[in-house]
């Protein structure tokens, strides 16, 4: 009991880590510097996992910690107060443990920056484990949506880190735009949910005994639809799909660490949590779980084509990133929420070590990110390439990795569901596969393309990078082992027990069609074979890979340029938003509201420049005008009657 | 005597007052145009009063008065603007060896 009271240091423990070194920035050195702010994140995760065990007993309910009144206007009263339950402890271990590697990984990778900057990129780092731990435990929407802008905000500042480049620049305000889009979604839904239920407190809605949504048994009420369809919205922005994607691509242009843990292990999955946390509801609204699983598939596919001829090591890794998190779009959509939640923390470990491998390969080419001017790399770091090695064998999802584990969880669901996404979220595993071990392949073997002077450079990183990639492949190894599914090991899978109490309301409703053992032992052993072909495939053609003069051509030419999608929105929305304002200006503007109010003043003066003349300083004429005045007022006053 | 007589008098006398105010530029002839309409006030004030105290007399016999104790009122007050008025135009005389109204026009623009 005594852990679950301390629940209010863990963000705030990022927090005084953000104040003290965005405020000493001046002052402290490096050194000071990684020791806070890597310091309370770990102080952090030790809590976490306090709590950690504190959930996990039998018998532990779900518990609504409330500090003070946050909104109380009207019938409407908004307490702030953080939720300790499965689903939130889940995530408080992924942030604080995946974030914690990632600190220390930055102490080394961020080294040659300035001191002052360098405590500022600490302090935004903090602000986001902050921003992110309030986003989890917040206990109603409205304290989650406090941490939904907290992350937007950070991810923006942090993208355009380096915001001396007008390009860095660009791409954070395109992630911030894109995100304030799917923002407005959430906000709607939020406002309609107060609107409809009168709440906003995951108590008061989901609660097994006496909770508002689960007393509604209509399926697909217009409300309810709505609601989902909005809030859905804003994990598009936020989790990077289909057609709000291409900010999460460009947001490579932050340092890699920031990629590693905001664009790839926990800010994009904010949009997954909240959903299933929400699971009830989309249960109930099937016409928006049929658009989540839809559009999720087809990011899913799409971000895996543009993967497989990127050539930047970060944008491969980037789009992969939005492919899986339509996977996990996709399990959601069909109703595998455990399997969506194993897949965010399964692909926080993986997804996380690659892109600190990726950063450690940029880190040891001085900058390069091109993988055509890589190759060999595997001589000169080994702990890089083997770490490297397994976490492209997780994400590809061979069998016993995490990924393998998640991923068959998914797609057995979209089975369950239907088999048509089934074999399209195998295409895409496949694709997966594929483009991963290219990019393995064209980093790691072969021979060196890049100039004498890199080659002379490469180098093993220090082991504040190795280790946390050491540690991050070793999840990635084993990571995958609390999910086993019931064919293969009976009880295997203790994630969904643990989960249990979070979807098990959902999971009655649902009430899933088993499929026959036969069936599931065919798909899994199936899609294992295939990605595995797929694998040693991508890796023979590209482990001899030289670089190619004659330009790409035709369908790869379209995929090379990402399907032409960042040019789309420029013709159609950007362009024509461009010659709106421009109209609004010149014409409405100019020639518009200026001259009204110009023409005002000009009436105004020309008017008592006529009106003086009166004033001829004759007593007479004054009269005159007082008694003309007079006998109008009598003849008002006769014919008024 | 009816009563509307009396009221075509002071009707008339009331704008004999206005034209010589407006069209007069003689100080003097302005201010005894003013006085006329002043008086021409009076003289409907006092009939309007006669007329009233046939019918109320019996029952209220102060309150019947009252309109003519006006007038006196009247009278008095403006006996002393008469004054005023006069030693005013005595001292625009003195200055500007004038009494044209039109002449004082330094309040023009």
């Amino acid at each position: 009991m005594n852990s679950i009271q301390l629940i209010y240091l863990i963000p705030l423990l990022p927090l005084i880590g953000f104040l003290i070194n965005g405020l000493a920035r001046n002052v402290l050195s490096k050194s000071l510097v990684s020791i806070i702010g890597s310091g309370v994140i770990l102080a952090s995760f030790i809590i976490s996992l306090f709590i950690f065990f504190e959930v996990n007993n039998e018998g532990f309910k779900a518990q609504t910690i409330s500090y003070f009144d946050f909104i109380n206007a009207g019938k409407i009263k908004v307490s702030f107060a953080f939720q300790v339950d499965q689903l939130s402890t889940l995530f408080l271990l992924i942030i604080t443990g995946v974030g914690f590697l990632i600190h220390v990984y930055s102490t080394s990778y961020m080294h040659e920056e300035e001191s002052p900057a360098f405590a500022r990129y600490f302090s935004y780092l903090n602000l986001f484990v902050f921003s992110m731990l309030i986003l989890v435990l917040g206990a109603n929407y409205l304290i989650m949506f406090i941490g939904w802008e907290g992350v937007g905000l950070c991810s923006y500042l942090l993208i355009g880190y380096w915001f001396k480049n007008t390009d860095y620049n660009n791409a954070a305000k395109k992630a911030f735009i894109m995100n304030r889009i799917g923002d407005l979604g959430f906000l709607l839904g939020i406002f309609w949910m107060i609107n409809a239920f009168g709440t906003v407190s995951f108590h008061d809605l989901f609660n097994p005994e006496n909770g508002i949504i689960t007393s509604i048994s209509a399926i697909n009420s217009p409300a309810l639809v709505g609601i989902t369809l909005l809030l859905f919205v804003g994990a598009i922005g936020k989790s990077a799909q289909i057609p709000l994607y291409t900010w999460l691509p460009d947001a490579m242009a932050g340092p890699t660490p920031v990629s590693a843990l905001i664009h790839a292990a926990t800010m994009v999955t904010a949009g997954i949590y909240m959903i299933a946390r929400s699971n009830l509801m989309y249960t109930l609204a099937p016409t928006t779980m049929m658009a989540v699983a839809i559009i999720g598939l087809s990011t899913a596919i799409l971000a895996a084509t543009i993967a497989l001829k990127q050539n930047d090591i970060k944008k491969v890794l980037a789009y992969s990133t939005v492919s899986q998190l339509g996977y996990m779009f996709l399990g959601l959509g069909v109703g595998a929420y455990t399997g969506a939640v194993f897949h965010v923390m399964t692909h926080a470990f993986f997804k996380a070590l690659l892109f600190l491998g990726a950063g450690s390969v940029i880190h040891a080419m001085g900058g390069e990110q091109d993988i055509r001017k890589m190759g060999g790399l595997s001589k000169h770091m080994p702990v890089t390439y083997i770490t490297f090695f397994i976490g492209c064998i997780a994400i590809a999802g061979i069998p016993p990795f995490s990924g393998f584990f998640s991923k068959d969880e998914i797609l057995s669901g979209a089975y369950a569901k239907n088999p048509v996404f089934y074999i399209i979220g195998l295409g895409g595993a496949l694709l997966t596969a594929f483009y991963m071990f290219r990019l393995l392949a064209m980093t790691f073997t072969g021979k060196f393309r890049g100039t004498e002077e890199q080659l002379h450079h490469v180098h093993e990183s220090p082991s504040a990078i190795t280790i946390p990639l050491s540690i991050l492949a070793f999840l990635s190894i084993v990571g995958g082992l609390v999910g086993i599914p019931e064919i293969f090991v009976h009880d295997g899978h203790k994630l969904s027990q643990f989960l249990n109490p979070i979807f098990s309301n959902s999971n009655a409703i649902l009430a899933k069609h088993e499929i026959p053992h036969q069936t599931e032992y065919l798909l899994t052993g199936v899609s294992t074979l295939l990605i595995l072909i797929t694998s040693i495939w991508a890796w023979n053609r590209f482990k001899k890979y030289q670089v190619e003069a004659a330009p790409q051509t035709g369908f790869a030419k379209v995929l090379e340029n990402k399907w032409y999608v960042d040019e789309l929105y420029n013709a159609i929305i950007v362009r024509p938003l461009k010659s709106l304002s421009r109209f609004l200006n010149n014409i409405i503007e100019r020639s518009g509201i200026d001259a009204l109010v110009n023409g005002v003043g000009k009436g105004v003066n020309y008017g008592s420049r006529q009106i003086r003349l009166l004033q001829s300083g004759q007593v007479g004429a004054y009269i005159l005008m007082m008694v003309a005045g007079i006998l109008v007022l009598f003849i008002i006053q006769l014919f008024a009657k | 005597m009816e009563i509307q007589w009396y009221i075509f008098l002071s009707v008339a006398l009331f704008c004999i007052g206005i034209i010589g105010a407006l069209t007069r530029r003689n100080a003097i002839i302005v201010f005894m145009c003013i006085e006329l309409m002043l008086n021409s006030v009076n003289l409907l004030l006092v009939a309007f009063s006669k007329m009233q105290m046939k019918g109320i007399a019996a029952q209220y016999p102060g309150l019947a008065t009252d309109a003519q104790l006006f007038v006196f009122f009247i009278m008095v007050v403006a006996a002393a603007e008469v004054s005023v008025g006069l030693a005013i135009i005595v001292m625009m005389y003195r200055n500007t060896h004038s009494v044209d109204i039109n002449f004082l026009n330094r309040l023009k623009n």
